[in-house]
């Protein structure tokens, strides 16, 4: 043992001068990264491996599995529909304020082929010209 | 008069001991509110109507999806990697010009319908076609399967 040394005691400190950097770094992406979303209706999307960008700001109709229906126009935030007829009242307003406007189908991937095949025929109806039917990304086993 | 007083100068300084619990709150803020949208898809064009021509049967790849699994030309299919297999010889055959007929029945899951045209998509076919209700129902003399 060695006597005659006194040891000096550093204080335990956590440096915290760059906290404030890192969390506005943090908030900096979060802002960026937002976006507001039109629809957030809940549904289970189905699984593809081809898959392209959709457009911003096309009109989005969601489809529950149990074939509730919400439309947004893109802009504004989605509102839910409550008939077929009343459905096409809209596609049709849509369409003729935009006719290039492109149509976002979100379906739920359980959600019987009748609730998509009864939507398509209404944009086709309505001479719709793009959609786009979104998917996640299908994960290869 | 100038005074002869020494005066004491406080240091200027911005008080920043709080900016970073500041900073946490917005970071909780936006990571709460932010919902990570889903946005990319499978793009289908529809056919004008006008330009419409009408696609017999024999003209074309049919492939009706029922609920007990995927019928292309009329005969069963087991797995996708066969009708991959199919689709493929025949697009070859007519240089990718051969159209293809999507129909599904009312009650599978959308999820089938999604699958077909992915595998389409992954083939390369331009030419995929999905009938409406009404063109079903006038097709129904070439579709009794």
């Amino acid at each position: 043992m060695i006597f005659g040394y006194k040891t000096k005691k550093l204080k335990a400190v956590i440096p915290t001068a760059s906290m404030a950097d890192i969390a506005f770094l943090l908030i900096v992406f979060f802002i960026y990264s937002t976006t507001f979303s039109v629809d957030r209706t809940t549904v289970f999307l189905p699984s593809s491996t081809v898959r392209k960008l959709v457009e911003k700001n096309a009109a989005i109709i969601a489809i529950t599995k149990d074939g509730q229906m919400r439309l947004s126009d893109g802009i504004h935030e989605s509102v839910p529909v409550m008939s077929y007829s009343e459905l096409n009242d809209k596609v049709e307003n849509i369409v003729t304020r935009n006719p290039f406007k492109e149509f976002i189908i979100k379906c739920d991937r359980f959600s019987p082929y009748k609730n998509f095949g009864r939507i398509y025929q209404i944009l086709v109806d309505n001479k719709v010209r793009n959609i786009a039917i979104l998917t996640e990304q299908k994960i290869k086993k | 008069m100038k005074s002869f007083l020494r005066r004491y100068r406080e240091e200027a300084e911005i008080p920043t001991a709080s900016m970073a619990d500041i900073a946490f709150l917005l970071i909780v803020f936006f990571m709460l509110t932010t919902v990570f949208t889903a946005n990319k898809g499978i793009e289908y064009g529809i056919p004008k109507k006008e330009k419409t021509s009408v696609i017999k049967p024999e003209e074309s790849i049919y492939i009706h999806i029922k609920s007990d699994g995927y019928y292309v030309d009329f005969k069963k299919f087991n797995s996708l990697d066969e009708i991959s297999g199919y689709i493929q010889k025949k697009m070859e055959e007519t240089k990718f010009r051969k159209p293809v007929v999507i129909r599904t029945d009312d009650d599978v899951d959308f999820q089938k319908t999604v699958t077909i045209l992915d595998l389409l998509k992954q083939i390369g076919v331009k030419n995929i076609s999905i009938p409406t209700e009404e063109e079903i129902k006038q097709w129904k003399e070439y579709f009794q399967d």
